[in-house]
């Protein structure tokens, strides 16, 4: 399933292609493309975490779209990761709300902990860091997103050490955003 | 304590169910709006309200919907503008997760005043938790026939689809965000044509904040003339305020518009105060694309009235001394905080996210955060002070959507109000990058 | 039909033109510039704001002013409006600003760009633009690369424009280029490794505003305005291709073929990749006379149409040059 090398062709599973059809209702027939970044996002987590080319090209293939117009999106919206990754990406918000209560410092203690700079994977293949621009958490700052769950008020060690435990233990990354299991919701 | 409109019932358990929603009056506003009113009644009453757009640019709804294209034959469609992202902001989130057959309820009421069949909640991508909660919602919604065909049995149908955004904050940016829903890059439109005439899939189409189309469930429910009576003057009704920052009590805060300022920061029915027993330095009082202000005039306006929470007083001044009240994301800076600092993480906030169509922001938003990073650690030169009002004033106003305004706006505000501050990071090179080290010399200079 | 008045000159254009095609109807210095808007291209227009004009007033009904600069290449015009253009003062400032934006992180290797002499932003700047820069950061850059056998992509001199996507779009059955990224990291580009190879694909070559997509065969071999622009044609065997060209010549030699241009820069017949880039032999050709040259282009410096003092004799001197040098007499010595 998390195979993407270049020499076989990807394939969405039987629950994505179900997922699938289910958003091409959504839109008006003749305007399926409406439905590329949600299948984007089906993509993603079906297939490691990050989007090859070779996914983007059956993204394009599934919803009958050039290739290019694939790729135009994939690299304008920031939760696309283009790169292969590590199991867990800790998307860290970086904005004002989040510096003025202490993102700076958080992000230093990630990469202390983890011994991955901002950009790279932490070297037991576990953690890749990523900073990211607001995340709308901004009353229970700092905050990390994890896929689909928000870590929020990581202002003590014992907070960061919490989650990055609970992203530890968790024995399988979730191949598909809503077979999640193992993982609450927001703490909100 | 204030009238809470919206989140009345907000610390109800179980509220995100269909079935305890119910019981707590939801839904009511559907019942009432398709049986007994017709689609321009409904218009009438947010027109009567007063009801501004919650999302930032404070534009009258009621007006908005008005504006709407009705040629025969074509559909036309209502999208919720869920792509909360303005840095302060994140009282949608709250609203949506916890109360999600609220918004429910004011999409399918409000597309029933704008005769939409087809309507879309645009969430932004990060949120996709929130997504799993409102699609949960919605199909309680279906089973309990308030959406589909025939919704009580008015003869009115309804489909409503939850689409997610991928990271952008453009996105929120009405055009932008319907070329997202079309499936394309966040690119602006040029206007005209406005979404009114040609939107989503260039059929007529109207975008609203979630909390305005919340805010039509008790505008519907009680009339627009009662919702009037809440607030001061245009400002009428209830704003949900998301505080943050350096506050004691950081929250959401659903208050009557015409609080005055100084009591939604020291009460303790708000925010509690400033942390740490701190002293209060300034406020960004409607989320980080409006201008900040110094402690003395967010306050108190230039002519020495109290400042209060509704889109007159604030905007008092204008913007030499005054600043918006915008999506109310409510940002207090304890004195403590570096100026410069915060506003290089704001400028890189609108480089990072500026959709780069246009030459003066695309290349503007990056230069601007270019100089403040240059200043903030200590490598600034005294014309880089000017350099930075004089790009803001490049950009202004010549770019295809707001962006432009809400990356010059902070800038040049933080320079009118601060400059003595950025003037400190010129001279003092080598402090420049130590937080707080603007805050403790002039402690030095007092004692 | 719409009466509008520009910079003070009335002129009169059928409803549903654009402000800036009916200052062009008027023509002369008064036609506000545009680096990115293209007429034949559907969709083009609105993203450099270098043709941002004042409307001080809307129209005949609301004569009210526009309060904000509008991009006159897609503002459509309505009866009674006032647009002022070199006569507003803040119109021309805010241009001067956006030369500044473009240029900041642009290479300014004019001196080796093939386009320089016939380049877009190059006429912008010495127009509008002022001579120093207030820039002291690094400039953007990208490497060179070769997409397909005929085509470089110096995605550092591209000012984003968006022409080349849209030209693909319209003129080529799969566009395999695009604009990916945002903000000032956005680029040209076609993502994984891929050429741009298709019938009518070259033409992104001739409405590319700068030197960011260049023609390979032609590459270094001349300056333009060391080389005599001819108009010339042939029949086609692609039934989609208007088989007009430019032959641009140094000696006997066709150093490289275009399609034809307006004085707006504006190809209005598209030419197929064989007519371009495979036909150099003056022998594939029906010549059919000298190209017409601006006055004003750096081309025409060097240029054998001038000087004519007397037009009118010349009888098979194109229309346009004709109408130019009855505007623009040739200069007097002595005067």
């Amino acid at each position: 399933m998390e195979s993407t090398t270049a020499t076989v062709k990807p394939q969405f599973s039987a629950a994505a292609k179900a997922e699938i059809a289910r958003l091409f209702e959504h839109y008006p027939a003749e305007r399926r493309k409406s439905a590329l970044l949600p299948i984007l996002h089906i993509a993603q987590a079906e297939f490691g975490g990050w989007v090859s080319p070779e996914v983007q090209d059956l993204v394009a293939e599934t919803i009958g779209i050039l290739p290019i117009e694939v790729y135009e999106v994939s690299s304008f919206y920031t939760m696309f990761n283009l790169k292969p990754v590590g199991k867990h990406v800790l998307e860290i918000c970086r904005t004002g709300p989040c510096m003025l209560r202490g993102s700076d410092e958080l992000t230093a203690q990630l990469e202390r902990i983890t011994g991955a700079k901002v950009g790279e994977t932490s070297p037991d293949g576990l953690f890749t860091l990523k900073e990211v621009e607001c995340l709308a958490a901004c009353g229970t700052a700092p905050i990390v997103q994890v896929r689909e769950k928000y870590y929020e008020q990581l202002d003590t060690p014992e907070a960061v050490d919490a989650m990055l435990n609970e992203l530890r233990n968790l024995v399988h990354r979730p191949l598909l955003p809503w077979e999640e299991t193992g993982l609450q919701h927001s703490q909100q | 304590m204030g009238r809470k409109l919206l989140t009345e019932h907000i610390n109800v358990p179980g509220i995100d169910s269909f079935e305890v929603y119910r019981k707590h009056g939801g839904y009511r506003s559907v019942e009432k709006a398709l049986k007994t009113m017709t689609p321009d009644e409904v218009v009438e009453e947010v027109k009567k309200s007063g009801l501004r757009g919650r999302g930032g640019a404070g534009f009258p709804t009621g007006m908005k919907w008005s504006f709407l294209a009705k040629p025969e034959g074509v559909p036309r469609h209502l999208v919720c503008n869920a792509d909360e992202s303005e840095p302060g902001t994140f009282k949608d989130r709250h609203l949506m997760t916890k109360l999600p057959h609220l918004l429910i309820e004011g999409m399918i009421t409000s597309s029933y005043a704008l005769g939409a069949n087809t309507s879309y909640i645009y969430i932004r991508g990060e949120l996709l938790y929130v997504l799993r909660i409102l699609e949960k919602a919605i199909a309680e919604a279906y089973a309990n026939g308030f959406l589909g065909k025939n919704i009580l049995g008015s003869g009115y149908d309804l489909d409503l689809h939850v689409h997610p955004g991928g990271g952008a904050y453009i996105c929120g940016e009405e055009t932008a965000l319907l070329e997202s829903l079309e499936g394309k890059r966040g690119n602006p439109r040029n206007k005209p044509p406005f979404p009114a005439v040609q939107g989503l899939y260039a059929r007529p189409t109207v975008v609203n904040n979630v909390e305005s189309i919340a805010a039509v469930v008790p505008i519907v429910n009680d009339g627009g003339e009662e919702y009037a009576k809440l607030g001061v003057g245009k400002s009428t009704g209830t704003k949900l305020i998301s505080a943050c920052g350096h506050l004691n009590k950081p929250g959401i805060y659903e208050i009557e518009l015409g609080v005055p300022v100084e009591e939604f920061i020291y009460s303790d029915e708000y925010c509690g105060g400033i942390w740490k027993g701190r002293d209060l330095k300034a406020v960004v009082a409607g989320g980080s694309s409006v201008p900040i202000l110094p402690k003395e005039l967010i306050l108190k306006t230039a002519a020495g009235e109290n400042r209060l929470m509704t889109y007159e007083s604030l905007s008092d001044g204008g913007f030499v001394t005054g600043t918006m009240l915008g999506s109310g994301g409510f940002i207090a800076m304890d004195e403590t905080t570096c100026i410069v600092r915060n506003t290089w993480s704001f400028s890189r906030f609108y480089h990072h996210e500026s959709c780069g169509q246009c030459s003066p922001c695309r290349e503007g938003t990056g230069w601007m955060e270019k100089v403040l990073h240059r200043l903030e650690h200590g490598h600034g030169h005294m014309h880089d002070i000017d350099l930075l009002v004089s790009v803001a004033k490049q950009i202004e106003g010549n770019t295809i959507c707001p962006l432009g305004e809400a990356a010059a706006w902070p800038v040049a505000a933080a320079v009118r109000h601060f400059r003595h501050e950025f003037e400190w990071h010129v001279t003092n090179p080598a402090e420049a990058t130590r937080p707080g080290a603007y805050y403790s010399s002039k402690a030095a200079v007092v004692a | 039909m719409a009466k509008i008045t520009f910079d003070g000159i009335e002129v009169e254009v059928p409803d549903g033109t654009t402000i800036l095609n009916a200052a062009r109807k008027i023509g002369g210095n008064i036609v506000p510039p545009a680096m990115c808007y293209y007429t034949p291209i559907k969709g083009t227009g609105g993203k450099c704001r270098a043709c941002l004009v004042k409307v001080a007033a809307g129209s005949a009904k609301d004569p009210r002013p526009m309060p904000k600069l509008v991009p006159s290449c897609i503002t459509t015009v309505q009866d009674g409006m006032v647009v002022e253009n070199t006569t507003n003062q803040s119109v021309l400032d805010v241009r001067k600003g956006i030369v500044e934006m473009l240029l900041i992180n642009h290479p300014l290797d004019c001196p080796v760009c093939d386009q320089a002499g016939e380049c877009d932003l190059q006429n912008f700047a010495f127009e509008h633009g002022v001579a120093t820069t207030r820039y002291e950061e690094e400039r953007r850059t990208f490497e060179k690369i070769d997409i397909g056998p005929y085509i470089q992509l110096h995605m550092t001199r591209c000012i984003l424009c968006y022409r080349c996507v849209y030209t693909a779009d319209q003129l080529t059955e799969r566009r395999v280029h695009g604009v990916l990224g945002r903000g000032d990291a956005a680029e040209i580009g076609t993502y994984i490794d891929n050429i741009i190879d298709q019938d009518f694909s070259g033409n992104v070559i001739d409405v590319c505003p700068v030197g960011a997509l260049t023609d390979k065969t032609f590459r270094f071999k001349q300056r333009v305005w060391f080389t005599k622009p001819v108009n010339a044609h042939r029949n086609c065997e692609n039934p989609k291709c208007s088989g007009n060209v430019v032959l641009w010549y140094k000696g006997k030699d066709v150093l490289r073929v275009t399609a034809r241009k307006d004085e707006y820069g504006e190809v209005k017949e598209w030419i197929c990749n064989t007519c371009r880039f495979e036909k150099k032999e003056t022998s594939d050709w029906t010549i059919e006379g000298p190209s017409h040259i601006q006055r004003t282009s750096v081309i025409s410096a060097n240029h054998y149409e001038l000087p004519v003092v007397n037009p009118q004799v010349i009888a098979d001197l194109p229309e346009s040059s004709v109408r130019d040098l009855e505007n623009n007499p040739p200069l007097k010595l002595g005067r």
